[in-house]
């Protein structure tokens, strides 16, 4: 039996996260959670490598990081969406739609 | 993105590093508590979902490893660890680091300062503009050797040529300079004034000779080199204008050349002025002898085969209007070179060859060094398989031992840059004199980078060999393996290797010995005078004081007095050339029994000598007598010839009394004949290594004329050197203003004549003691690396009854084994490359058996010490101990 392919495509994952974290700030596990509900476990994301991103997109400029304590004494690294984030977002965005509907063209002619 | 968010996070991440890992750690928990959460929130217990959620996530270490190793401060740290452990680990085995280190600086040094000295001397362009469009043109002989040009020959192919843009004639000229400070000759060029425009430099002060000036009776002028103006005119920039005195006339300098410029025709020039030579001159005149070189600059797009072609034409179609003397007719052609070919022509085959040895020893070095990393790869192999059953991958493996290759090439670079520096050194102080360029010798950047390009690609392409092998094959056979210590096949490649260390270094080895056997074949020649104790130097009679032949016959008659009565000195005399010395005077020579045609004659060495000078030299008297005091002007010329010369036109007869004309104008039947009244013995003049010239001695008093130009020698009964200044005082007695030059020891010019010879050997001497090092190195490590692993191999051998010596003859096989398989490839190899070595041989055959047999013998000696050591340390085990241990 073929296990369904459920990685991330390649290079979408700055957009999911990106995306996600337009609506509220948001700490990683959240962030993976609502890209798994969304996406109907289309999505499973790999902790190590959303972490990774979200340092590399916080190093970028386009997300903020707090800590904020949680209620069993545990710290927690809230994620916020920057002004540059929003930018970026706009442009991953309409970049990928370009993209989809290429694609999308292109199999509905194939058939 | 923020270059700077991202420079300060990394900073920040390095500084704080223990608040960084604790922010990881706490993300990670923070994340597994999510998850854990979640899963409860489904209705799982806590334990349950507890474990759910680490299967989700995987392991928390790697995961925190994952997100720490991101950012380029983490992997500057990781690089940083590399490099630590890559040092200690060199470290800890000092034996291998500095073997490898130094074959490196060994190998790279020696490349970049060989390369350094050939490169500008033999394939940089020269120092001119448009460099390859100058070329100098030769006259030819019947048997095809060059001869120098005619004037003549320049005037007719200036007006005949199309292809030269501009075209020189240029003849040697030492002129005295006299004047403020000491009187000296100098070296200096006379020549056509297109002279500088064909070599494409202007004077930097002043101007250029024009045409004007080189006519004959024009104006006295003289450019100057840089040089001069610095050491004999303070650098005046005002020289400019002024009058100095050159052999007693005033010349005016009209301009000074720049400071960088390289006169390769004379590297020594120091002053030019114009030939002023006569266009149409009779051809017993200075116009029409062979004593002049000629260069010419092509005209764009036309190429050396077109300027051969169109020369050759010329010579072949003589014309009515351009008559041409029998000596200077043209029937065998031009010969036309690049400049830059025929400046270098005379050192090509001796710098060839050097280039040759060091790119063997290179090869030498780089298979040393991929031999050493081989073994050290062996050796590690457990250590590889344990990490990959760590985990590590096989990129991390490969950074580690890149690392680890690098540090070596470094070391080795740096080390090699002194090896190089001091090589470079060597080899400007080893260089011959005459050597065209010399100056430019000098450490290159690009030897360099490119000889440690080569070593390092070898080393790292060897070095990451092991870490391949041991991710690739799964931890499990390489675990195993640690118990199975028998002598494996894996060490195949490191047979070739050294199979082929010792095949390189005999090659070397038997250069070295051929050249140096050369050397002693040389030195073994007679020179045909006694070296020991004579003092030499060349005295001038310049100015106009002088101009008659009685006046300078005068001057020198005194000078030897006053010579003769400096105590210390047990002989002293005069000769118009001087044997080695780099002088060639010859002249037509026909005896009464041949047919001679006019300008067909024999041409035999002139000395014109005072009487004692075959007392000084020592020089033995064969037959009849020597030169005298009665040998007088006016008198029929005596005339002493050598014994090889008197033997090939005198067989069976005795060549006393034979009538002889000589000198210039022999076909003149009016000339009275000459008489040959003494044999003496043969005397080397050009060089040691050339057949016996046909030589002939006169009283300097009854040559044609009296040379102005002779070399005093003397016998010392005390160290020639002391003599030095008491002898210049007792010349200058005499006269204070005439320059004394060219003082050497007559044993400094014998040892000299050889020193192209014994630069190459030098060279090659070191390279292939360094060769043979290397090669015994690399026997040894080996030899010894396979006694490592077998160790418990011989221990079973001696717990059954092996002896000592059978273990010990075990082991030595093994290398010997090796070493002649070496031998024999390295001796084919020998014979083939010892062909470019043929032009510097002397008295020995390319393929003389004596220097091959010794080679093997002395590489067959060190190979066996090299595997004496292995062995007996083999002899030695114990095998209790060994198989125990296992």
């Amino acid at each position: 039996m073929v296990e369904p392919n459920t990685d991330v495509i390649q290079g979408t994952l700055d957009l999911l996260i990106l995306k996600t974290l337009s609506l509220e700030p948001m700490h990683g596990f959240g962030i993976a959670r609502r890209i798994e509900q969304i996406s109907r476990g289309v999505f499973r994301i790999n902790p190590g490598s959303l972490l990774t991103a979200l340092q590399r997109l916080e190093r970028a400029g386009w997300l903020d990081a707090e800590w904020r304590q949680t209620e069993n004494a545990r710290r927690a690294r809230y994620y916020a969406l920057t002004r540059a984030g929003r930018k970026q977002l706009e442009v991953e965005t309409s970049t990928w739609n370009q993209r989809a509907t290429a694609i999308a063209r292109l199999l509905k002619a194939e058939a | 993105m923020s270059l700077w968010r991202q420079v300060a996070r990394g900073v920040r991440v390095l500084v704080h590093r223990g608040a960084s890992d604790r922010d990881v750690d706490d993300e990670v928990a923070h994340y597994l508590d999510q998850a854990t959460a979640a899963h409860v929130g489904r209705g799982l217990t806590e334990a349950a979902a507890r474990r759910a959620a680490a299967i989700e996530i995987g392991n928390p270490v790697v995961v925190r490893e994952q997100v720490r190793d991101y950012g380029w401060e983490n992997i500057a740290a990781s690089t940083a660890g590399d490099l630590r452990v890559a040092v200690r680990r060199l470290r800890t085995h000092p034996g291998f680091a500095v073997v490898a280190v130094l074959t490196l600086a060994l190998g790279i040094g020696a490349a970049t300062a060989i390369f350094g000295a050939v490169n500008p001397i033999l394939f940089e362009p020269l120092a001119y503009p448009h460099a390859d469009r100058v070329v100098m043109i030769s006259d030819v002989r019947a048997d095809g050797s060059r001869l120098a040009t005619t004037y003549g020959t320049y005037v007719e192919i200036a007006q005949r040529s199309r292809v030269f843009q501009a075209l020189a004639a240029i003849d040697a000229w030492q002129p005295a300079l006299s004047g403020d400070g000491e009187p000296e000759r100098l070296a200096g060029q006379q020549v056509s004034a297109s002279y500088f425009r064909v070599l494409g430099i202007s004077p930097a002060l002043g101007r250029n000779f024009a045409d004007a000036d080189d006519r004959p009776g024009g104006p006295r002028v003289a450019i100057l080199s840089a040089r001069l103006v610095a050491r004999r005119f303070g650098g005046d920039p005002n020289v400019v204008g002024r009058v100095i005195d050159l052999d007693g006339n005033p010349f005016t300098v009209i301009g000074v050349m720049p400071a960088g410029f390289d006169n390769v025709l004379e590297a020594a020039a120091d002053v030019w002025t114009p030939l002023q030579m006569r266009p149409r001159a009779a051809f017993e005149s200075r116009e029409w002898g062979h004593h002049q070189a000629m260069i010419g600059r092509l005209e764009p797009g036309v190429s050396l085969d077109e300027a051969r072609r169109e020369l050759n034409a010329i010579a072949h179609s003589p014309q009515a209007d351009f008559p041409r003397p029998a000596w200077a007719s043209l029937n065998d052609g031009l010969m036309v070179h690049a400049l830059q070919y025929d400046v270098t022509s005379g050192v090509r085959p001796a710098l060839l060859a050097v280039l040759g040895a060091v790119v063997l020893l290179l090869a030498i070095a780089c298979v040393n060094v991929a031999n050493l990393l081989l073994a050290r790869g062996a050796q590690r192999a457990d250590e590889f398989a344990m990490r990959v059953a760590l985990g590590a991958g096989r990129g991390r493996l490969v950074r580690q031992l890149l690392t680890e290759s690098l540090v070596l090439a470094a070391c080795g670079g740096v080390l090699a840059l002194g090896v190089a520096e001091a090589g470079v050194r060597g080899l400007i102080a080893l260089t011959p004199e005459g050597v065209p360029r010399a100056g430019a010798i000098g450490l290159d950047g690009r030897a360099f980078a490119f000889a440690l390009l080569v070593t390092a690609i070898i080393g790292i392409a060897v070095g990451i060999a092991p870490a391949l092998r041991a991710s690739r094959n799964a931890a499990g056979p390489g675990l195993a393996r640690a118990s199975s210590r028998v002598a494996g096949g894996h060490a195949a490649s490191r047979r070739v290797l050294v199979v082929a260390e010792v095949a390189l270094a005999l090659v070397l080895l038997v250069g070295a010995g051929l050249l140096l056997r050369s050397l002693a074949q040389l030195f073994a020649v007679a020179p045909g005078f006694d070296a020991t104790n004579v003092l030499t130097m060349q005295i001038d009679a310049a100015g106009h004081r002088y101009a008659s032949d009685s006046a300078r016959l005068e001057f020198f008659a005194q000078a030897l007095d006053a010579v003769r009565a400096v105590p210390g000195v047990a002989s002293a005399a005069f000769t118009s050339q001087l044997p080695l010395s780099g002088d060639v005077d010859g002249y037509g020579i026909a005896f009464e029994n041949d047919a001679v045609k006019s300008g067909d004659e024999g041409s035999a060495l002139r000395y014109a000598v005072t009487p004692d000078y075959f007392k000084t030299m020592g020089i033995p008297l064969r037959a009849g007598r020597l030169v005298d005091a009665h040998d007088l002007p006016g008198a029929p010329e005596a005339l002493v010839i050598n014994e090889s010369f008197a033997k090939r036109r005198f067989p069976g007869q005795n060549p006393i009394g034979q009538r002889v004309r000589v000198g210039p104008e022999l076909g003149d039947a009016k000339r009275p004949w000459d008489y040959v009244v003494g044999v003496v013995g043969d005397v080397k003049q050009t060089s040691l290594a050339v057949a016996q010239e046909d030589q002939f001695y006169v009283a300097s008093g009854q040559w044609d004329w009296v040379d102005n130009v002779q070399t005093l020698v003397v016998r010392a009964r005390v160290q020639p050197a002391s003599l030095i200044p008491l002898v210049k005082r007792a010349i200058w007695s005499v006269d204070r203003d005439q320059p004394v030059t060219r003082v050497a020891t007559m044993a400094a010019l014998v040892r000299q004549s050889a020193a192209e010879r014994r630069f190459v050997l030098i060279v090659f001497e070191i390279f292939a003691a360094a060769a043979l090092a290397l090669a015994a190195i690399g026997l040894y490590g080996v030899l010894s690396g396979s006694v490592a692993e077998r160790t418990r191999e011989i221990g079973v051998r001696s717990a059954l009854g092996a002896t000592q010596s059978q273990i010990l003859a075990l082991v030595v096989r093994e290398g010997m084994g090796l070493t002649v398989v070496g031998v024999a490839i390295g001796l084919a190899g020998a014979v083939a490359a010892s062909r470019a070595l043929v032009t510097l041989l002397f008295g020995v055959s390319r393929l003389d058996p004596v220097t091959y047999a010794g080679v093997v013998v002395l590489l067959a000696g060190v190979s066996a010490l090299a595997c004496w050591i292995p062995a007996s340390r083999a002899a030695r085990v114990d095998p209790s101990i060994t198989l125990r241990s296992e």
